[in-house]
């Protein structure tokens, strides 16, 4: 199973935000924005963090939000943020973050499928700093390799 | 051989951690059997396992285990990955 297709809506680029809760909530509102998630996912995904810790950051610069499965989970999606100014997670190595990654998924078992996906476009080193430097949402999509979604046309492309 | 890679929620970070796991152990030729697991399951997850592979941050909340806890820095970074497997596993 590959990657669900990547809206521009759940693509935030160079945000300013103060704190780790911020950047995870601007993760969580584009998956709102995006039709993925209703209100309380982003809570959820905040709350994992309060509950164990920053292993979040899973690389050098990256943050992969996320909770479980839930009522809130109107169908899989993934957002993307990157942040003007970098902030801390609370993580030993991995801190600052600038690219968070908010990941939506309706069971356990379709997630392990499209995460090797995932893993084939972030085992490639350069990419979260690319990402980091991108200068619009569409770019984002592009590096990430990410389908758009059916029926998505140049009339739905935010402004740059 | 069995190998746990360990995240908060079971999703996720865990799923990616198993992903690259495998393909480590393919480069060092082990055979391994990577189980993603959560920190409510590890318990049961990790009771027969060599291995378990997990960010720093989950340590304190494994408790007591017989396995190797290895902690990985960059999920994404293989060579990290197979190197602390190989001194695991060597």
């Amino acid at each position: 199973m590959s990657l669900p297709p990547l809206p521009l809506d759940a693509i935030d680029v160079g945000l300013h935000v103060p704190d780790w809760r911020a950047a995870v909530g601007a993760a969580g509102a584009a998956l709102e924005r995006s039709g993925s998630t209703a209100p309380g996912y982003t809570e959820r995904m905040v709350a994992v963090i309060e509950e164990f810790g920053a292993y979040v950051v899973i690389a050098p610069g990256l943050a992969l939000a996320h909770a479980r499965p839930g009522p809130d989970v109107l169908t899989e999606g993934l957002s993307v943020v990157t942040l003007a100014e970098p902030v801390a997670f609370g993580h030993p190595h991995n801190d600052p973050v600038n690219v968070i990654l908010g990941l939506a998924v309706t069971t356990g078992d379709e997630h392990v499928h499209f995460v090797a996906e995932l893993a084939n476009i972030f085992n490639d080193s350069s990419i979260i700093p690319a990402l980091a430097a991108a200068p619009d949402a569409a770019s984002v999509r592009s590096l990430l390799g990410i389908a758009a979604p059916t029926g998505e046309d140049a009339s739905t492309e935010e402004p740059q | 051989m069995k190998i746990v890679a360990l995240c908060g929620v079971g999703i996720g970070t865990s799923a990616i951690l198993k992903v690259n796991a495998e393909r480590a152990l393919e480069r060092l030729d082990i055979e391994a059997d990577v189980t993603a697991a959560d920190i409510a399951s590890v318990k049961l997850a990790a009771a027969d396992a060599q291995v378990i592979l997990t960010s720093s941050e989950l340590v304190p909340s494994i408790g007591k285990t017989n396995a190797d806890v290895i902690v990985i820095d960059n999920f994404f970074d293989l060579d990290e990955l197979t190197a602390k497997l190989e001194i695991a596993l060597g």
